[in-house]
C-alpha cells in the first residue's frame, strides 16, 4: 500500500514537532526563569517521563485507533502550537508560572507518547513486526535529530520562539488533516467533523503566526474586558483606552487611570480643595502629571487663573485628547485652552533645573508609585524642589494612592510631605472605579481645614456636606503606626510599601 | 602582535564566553569613540635619562611645590591655602587635574573616569566633614553628632543590582537561588565582620576605621595582613560560591585585585571600616553624576591660578635649604627653588625623579606595586528595554555576576533622570592576567570597546544599537595593590617619613586607594610643611 511510506513521513514530522516543543518549553523557561541547566534538565525529564506515561496509556485504547490518532495529533497541534505564546503571556500575568509550564510540558509529552504506539498499531497489519519497529523507531530518532539541528541554527534566530511554536503547531495540524485522508478507510465515523476541527485549528494557528507581533495586543484584549479604542506604546508607557457600557477608561501600563463614568469625583476632589485653601485669587497654577487634561478642566473653572503649566513626561499622553475626540469632549478641550502650556519633561528633572516664577496652586497627579522612577516623585527631595517653586501662601493637592488598600503607602506619603516642611491635611473620597482614594492638601504655613469649595463654581460631586466629609478618616484608614518611614531618594521606602500592599490584590 | 577577536575576548572575558560570543554574528553597528589620553609619552620621558637645562630667567622662588594634582595633592594645596600659605605651585603631568578621580563633561550629565563615590564619614573624621560642609553637601548634625548629608547627594535607590543567568536581581550579594548552606555561610561571614566592627584594642581603637592611620596596630589585627583574604575565608571554612564571588567582587572593586591577591586585612577593612556598630548598616554613599570629580573641582578651585598642567616633573633635587624642582611641558623647561616639596604622585615614581634617592634609599619604592584598569564611558541614546516585566530595574551600580569586569555605573541615575539618553561608566580591572599592564597597552580603542560591548551585550543584547559613543581610558597605574604583607610592612611605614625636605602625600602610603586616605595624606603633608 502507498500510505505506508507516507505514514512513515508522519512519524518523522511527529518526532520533530515533539522535540521542538520540548526545546521551546526549556528555552522559554530558562529565558524567563533563568538557570538554564535546571530548566533544561527539568523539562527534558518531565517530557520524557510524560512520553512514557503516554505510551502506557496507549494500551488502554482499544478501538477506533485511527480517529483517536488524529484527535491526539490535533491536540498536540493545539497545545504545542500555542505553547510558547501562552507561556510568555502566563509569565507576564500569573505568579504560578512554573505550574503551568510543567503541566504543559507533561501534557505535550503524554500526547506525543501516545502517538507513536498508536501509529505502530495502525501500521501493524501492513508490515512485519520486525520491519515496523526498526523503521518507526529509526525515523523517530531521525526526526529528533532534525529538530535539534534546526532549532538553534534556523528556527530560533530566524523565526523566534513564538513563530517557531506556531509553525510546528501548523505542521502537526497538517499531519492530522492529511491523516484523515491517509487513514480514511480506518476512520469509522465523524470523518468530516475531524477534518473541520483540523482546518479550524490550522487557520487559527496560521492567523496567530501572521499576527505574532500583535500577540501583545491579544494579551491586552484578554486583560481588558471592554473594547479597546486606542492602544499605543510610547517610550515611557503603554497607553490603552477602552470603551464600555459605563464610558471610556484610560489604562497606563495596565493600571486604570480614570473611568469617564466617575472621574469627576476623583478630579473634583483633586483640584477644588486646593482652591478652597488658597487665600486670595490664584493666578498661576502648576499641574504635575495629569496629561489627560481632566484636572486642567477643573482648574479652568476659576476665572482668576491666568496660566496653567502642565508638566507631563509623555508627549503621547498630553497629545491623547487630539487623537481621541472622546477625551477631548471629556476634558472640554482643556489642553487646547490658550492659558495652558504643556511641557513634556520628567517633573523631577524639570523642577531641579528650571528657574521659573513661583506658583499659587500646584496639583500633583502622578501615577501610583509602583516603580523607582515614579517613587522619586514622592520623596522629601522632590517635595523640597516643589516648595522652591511655590509662593509662600500657595496651596497644593497631591494624589496619594488609596489609604484603604495601601494604608502604609498613603501615610508614608503624608509623613514625607511633613518631613519636607509642609503642613498637611490628609483627605479621602470614594471613586467607584478605584475604591477609596487618598489625597493630601498642603501649605507651607499652618492652616485651617477649608469648609467648602469656592462659591460660584459648577460642581457635580462636591457640595458643603461632601466637602466636610473629605477630611474624615474612618478607623481602618488612619495612621497605622508611628514607625511608617519617610520616603527618601536613598531609601525609596514608599515603592516597597506600595509593592507589598498592592500585591495582596493581584 | 595582532590577536584574533577570540584571543582578545578570551583574555578579557574568559574562554567559554569568548567562544560563545565569536559564534554570534558581529553586530552591524559599532559606536564612535576614542582613547581618552593619559599623558603616557610625557610620563615616560623620565625613563629616557635626558638632561634638562633651565635658563636663569626660568627659575622661580616659591615656598611649596606640590608634585601631582590628584586628591592628595589638591587636598594639600587646599589645606595650605586655608593655613595661609599661598605661595605655592601645583605641577600636574596631565592636561586635567584630579588623577584617578577626574571626570568628563557630557550631556545630560558629567561622568567619572575613575573613583565615583565617598561613604559618609564617621563623625570623628572632622576634617573631611569640614570639606563636605564647605561644599554645602550637609544640612547639620543629628542628635548623636553624625553629619547629615542632603538627600540629593546620597546615592539614590535602587543602588545595586546583579545580573545572573539571564536576569537582574536586587542588591550585590546574590540571594536568588541560595541554598541553606549558602545562607548559613553568609550569616557566618557577617558574624565575623560584626566581630571586627565591635572589636577594640587596649587603647580603645577600632580594628578598621577610616582613615586607616587610626586603625589598631594590635598583633591580632596586624596578623590579618600576612595572609590573603581568600586564605582567611578558607581558614574560616567559608566556601559558598556566591559568598566567595561577593568577596572577590569587593576586592576587585575597591582594590583592583582578586580574592587571593588581596590581603585579608584589606578585605576585612572593606567590610568593617564603614559600619559604625555591630549589626548596623554600612555608611551610605555620597555620589554625583561625575563621581568624585565634584570633590576634585572644589579642591582645585582654591589653587586654580597656582596649578600648571601638562608639566612632567623631571628632576627633584634636595638641597641644604630646600628643594630644586625642574619640569618640562614638551617644549619649555621651568625651574622652582622651594623650601618644601610635597610629592603627591605615585610613590613608585620617586626614584626616577628625586635625584640621589637610590644612593641612600629611605625606602624601597619598587615595592609599591600598582594595578591597571580600563574605564569606558558609554553614551547611550536610550536605555535598554527590560527583558522581563519583573526584572529588577536599572540601578546606580549594575554588576554582571559572570564577568571579569565590575559592570557599570549609571551616571544619569543620581540626577534623577530615568528616561532617554544615559551615560554609563564601565570598569574593568586587569587582575586576571599576570601581566595586565602590558596586555592593556597592547590594545587600542577598538579592541577594548569590543570587549566592553561584548561583555555588556550578555545582559543588554541591544547595546550596540543604543550606544552612540564609547570613550576609553587606560589607567596604567590606577591603584596601589594591597597584597598580603604590604599594608603592615616596613616599606610603607618608612615612606610616611619625609625625605629631607620632601614630604610624601599619596593614597599609596595607606597601601590601598581611597579618597579618604588620599585626603588624609594630603592634610598630613600640609600640616608637616606648615610646621
Amino acid at each position: 500500500m502507498k500510505r505506508v511510506p507516507l505514514l512513515f513521513l508522519n512519524v518523522v514530522i511527529i518526532a520533530t514537532c515533539g522535540l521542538i516543543y520540548e526545546l521551546l518549553a526549556a528555552t522559554v523557561s530558562s529565558y524567563v526563569l533563568g538557570d538554564s541547566v535546571t530548566q533544561f534538565s527539568l523539562v527534558i525529564g518531565i517530557y520524557l517521563s510524560a512520553m512514557g506515561v503516554g505510551s502506557w496509556l496507549s494500551g488502554f485504547l482499544e478501538t477506533n485507533l485511527a480517529s483517536k490518532f488524529i484527535e491526539i495529533e490535533l491536540a498536540v497541534a493545539l497545545i504545542g502550537g500555542f505553547s510558547a505564546p501562552l507561556l510568555f503571556l502566563t509569565f507576564a500575568n500569573v505568579s504560578y508560572f512554573a505550574v503551568i509550564l510543567y503541566s504543559m510540558v507533561f501534557a505535550i509529552g503524554a500526547l506525543v507518547g501516545l502517538e507513536i504506539p498508536l501509529l505502530m498499531r495502525i501500521l501493524k497489519d501492513e508490515l512485519d513486526f520486525k520491519d515496523l519497529v526498526s523503521r518507526v523507531l529509526a525515523l523517530d530518532y531521525v526526526g529528533a535529530l532534525l529538530a535539534s539541528l534546526m532549532f538553534p541554527i534556523f528556527l530560533v534566530p530566524k523565526l523566534g520562539l513564538n513563530r517557531t511554536s506556531l509553525l510546528f503547531g501548523m505542521l502537526n495540524a497538517i499531519v492530522g488533516i492529511w491523516g484523515t485522508w491517509l487513514l480514511e478507510p480506518l476512520i469509522k465515523k465523524n470523518l468530516t467533523l475531524l477534518r473541520v476541527k483540523g482546518f479550524v485549528l490550522l487557520v487559527l494557528l496560521g492567523i496567530a503566526f501572521i499576527k505574532a507581533d500583535s500577540l501583545t495586543t491579544m494579551a491586552e484584549d484578554a486583560l481588558f474586558p471592554d473594547q479597546i479604542v486606542y492602544a499605543k506604546s510610547s517610550p515611557y508607557q503603554r497607553i490603552v483606552v477602552t470603551r464600555g457600557k459605563l464610558g471610556h477608561s484610560l489604562f497606563l501600563n495596565g493600571n486604570l487611570q480614570f473611568n469617564s463614568f466617575d472621574e469627576y469625583r476623583y478630579h473634583e476632589a483633586l483640584v477644588h480643595p486646593a482652591f478652597a485653601a488658597y487665600q486670595g485669587e490664584p493666578k498661576r497654577v502648576l499641574v504635575l502629571g495629569g496629561g489627560d487634561g481632566l484636572a486642567v478642566r477643573e482648574i479652568l473653572k476659576y476665572p482668576s487663573v491666568e496660566s496653567v503649566t502642565l508638566v507631563d513626561l509623555d508627549p503621547m499622553m498630553t497629545g491623547l485628547s487630539e487623537a481621541l475626540p472622546a477625551l477631548m469632549e471629556l476634558n472640554k478641550g482643556s489642553m487646547k485652552d490658550p492659558r495652558v502650556s504643556v511641557i513634556n519633561a520628567d517633573a523631577f528633572v524639570w523642577l531641579d533645573n528650571n528657574d521659573i516664577e513661583p506658583f499659587d496652586i500646584a496639583i500633583v497627579d502622578f501615577p501610583d508609585p509602583n516603580n523607582f522612577a515614579l517613587g522619586k516623585l514622592y520623596t522629601t527631595r522632590f517635595y523640597g524642589l516643589l516648595r522652591a517653586k511655590l509662593r509662600p501662601e500657595a496651596a497644593v493637592v497631591i494624589q496619594c494612592t488609596s489609604p484603604l488598600y495601601a494604608r502604609n503607602s498613603y501615610w508614608s506619603i503624608i509623613k514625607t510631605l511633613e518631613a519636607a516642611g509642609f503642613y498637611v491635611k490628609p483627605f479621602q473620597t470614594t471613586v467607584p472605579s478605584f475604591g477609596v482614594w487618598g489625597y493630601a492638601l498642603v501649605k507651607q504655613q499652618p492652616f485651617e481645614t477649608p469648609q467648602n469649595a469656592r462659591e460660584g463654581i459648577e460642581l457635580n460631586y462636591i457640595n458643603q456636606n461632601s466637602f466636610a466629609s473629605l477630611f474624615d478618616f474612618p478607623s481602618d484608614m488612619t495612621l497605622p503606626s508611628d514607625d511608617i518611614e519617610i520616603n527618601r531618594l536613598d531609601n525609596q521606602a514608599l515603592v516597597r510599601y506600595y509593592e507589598t500592599e498592592w500585591r495582596r490584590f493581584e | 602582535m595582532r590577536l584574533t577577536r577570540r584571543e582578545l575576548l578570551t583574555t578579557f572575558l574568559g574562554a567559554p564566553f569568548a567562544f560563545a560570543a565569536c559564534r554570534e554574528s558581529r553586530p552591524d553597528r559599532f559606536p564612535d569613540g576614542e582613547l581618552a589620553g593619559q599623558n603616557v609619552d610625557l610620563g615616560h620621558i623620565l625613563r629616557e635619562h635626558r638632561t634638562f637645562e633651565v635658563s636663569a630667567d626660568k627659575w622661580r622662588q616659591v615656598k611649596v611645590v606640590i608634585v601631582g594634582s590628584g586628591v592628595a595633592g589638591l587636598t594639600a594645596a587646599w589645606k595650605l591655602s586655608k593655613q595661609g600659605i599661598e605661595d605655592i605651585v601645583v605641577l600636574e603631568l596631565e592636561k586635567d587635574v584630579g588623577g584617578t578621580s577626574k571626570s568628563g563633561e557630557g550631556r545630560p550629565v558629567g561622568y567619572p573616569w575613575g573613583a565615583h563615590y565617598l561613604p559618609v564619614p564617621f563623625r570623628e573624621n572632622t576634617e573631611l566633614i569640614e570639606l563636605l560642609d564647605e561644599m554645602r553637601l550637609t544640612e547639620g548634625r543629628s542628635a548623636e553628632g553624625d553629619v547629615i548629608i542632603k538627600e540629593q547627594f546620597l546615592c539614590r535607590q535602587p543602588e545595586e543590582r546583579v545580573f545572573y543567568k539571564g536576569r537582574w536581581y536586587e542588591g550585590l550579594y546574590l540571594h536568588a537561588g541560595e541554598s541553606e548552606e549558602d545562607i548559613r555561610q553568609f550569616s557566618e561571614f557577617q558574624k565575623h565582620t560584626d566581630h571586627w566592627v565591635n572589636w577594640r584594642d587596649g587603647k580603645g581603637r577600632r580594628a578598621f576605621v577610616v582613615p586607616s592611620a587610626l586603625c589598631s596596630d594590635d598583633a591580632e589585627v596586624v596578623a590579618l595582613d600576612k595572609i590573603s583574604f581568600g586564605e582567611w575565608l578558607r581558614q574560616k571554612g567559608l566556601t559558598s560560591e556566591r559568598l566567595l564571588w561577593y568577596c572577590d567582587y569587593a576586592c576587585r572593586d575597591d582594590y583592583g585585585l582578586k580574592l587571593d591577591q588581596t590581603s585579608a586585612w584589606a578585605g576585612l577593612f572593606y567590610f568593617c571600616s564603614r559600619v559604625r556598630k555591630s549589626g548596623g548598616e554600612s555608611q551610605p554613599f555620597i555620589t554625583f553624576p561625575e563621581g568624585n570629580g565634584r570633590f576634585v573641582a572644589h579642591l582645585a578651585e582654591s589653587v586654580k591660578d597656582k596649578t600648571l598642567r601638562s608639566q612632567a616633573v623631571v628632576s627633584i633635587v634636595p638641597t641644604e635649604s630646600g628643594v630644586d624642582i625642574v619640569c618640562f611641558d614638551g617644549a619649555e623647561t621651568l625651574g622652582f627653588h622651594c623650601e618644601k616639596a610635597i610629592y603627591a604622585s605615585p610613590i613608585f615614581t620617586a626614584p626616577y625623579v628625586i635625584r640621589g634617592f637610590n644612593e641612600a634609599a629611605p625606602f624601597d619604592a619598587r615595592s609599591f606595586h600598582s594595578n591597571s584598569w580600563f574605564v569606558a564611558n558609554l553614551q547611550l541614546k536610550d536605555r535598554p528595554k527590560p527583558r522581563f516585566s519583573r526584572d529588577f530595574p536599572l540601578a546606580w551600580d549594575n554588576v554582571l555576576y559572570d564577568s571579569h569586569s565590575l559592570g557599570y555605573v549609571n551616571a544619569t541615575h543620581q540626577k534623577g533622570i530615568d528616561h532617554g539618553p544615559a551615560i554609563w561608566t564601565y570598569y574593568y580591572p586587569m587582575c586576571h592576567e599576570p601581566d595586565g599592564r602590558t596586555k592593556l597597552f597592547n590594545y587600542e580603542w577598538r579592541e577594548l570597546a569590543d570587549v566592553c560591548l561584548t561583555d555588556l551585550a550578555r545582559a543588554h543584547p541591544d547595546i550596540h544599537e543604543l550606544c552612540d559613543r564609547i570613550d576609553i581610558m587606560r589607567w596604567g597605574h590606577a591603584m596601589i595593590s594591597p597584597t598580603p604583607g604590604f599594608i603592615h610592612g616596613e616599606t610603607r611605614a618608612k615612606a610616611l617619613k619625609p625625605y629631607r625636605n620632601i614630604h610624601f602625600a599619596h593614597t599609596d602610603l595607606s597601601g590601598f586607594a581611597l579618597f579618604e586616605e588620599a585626603f588624609y595624606h594630603g592634610l598630613r603633608a600640609a600640616k608637616e610643611v606648615k610646621e
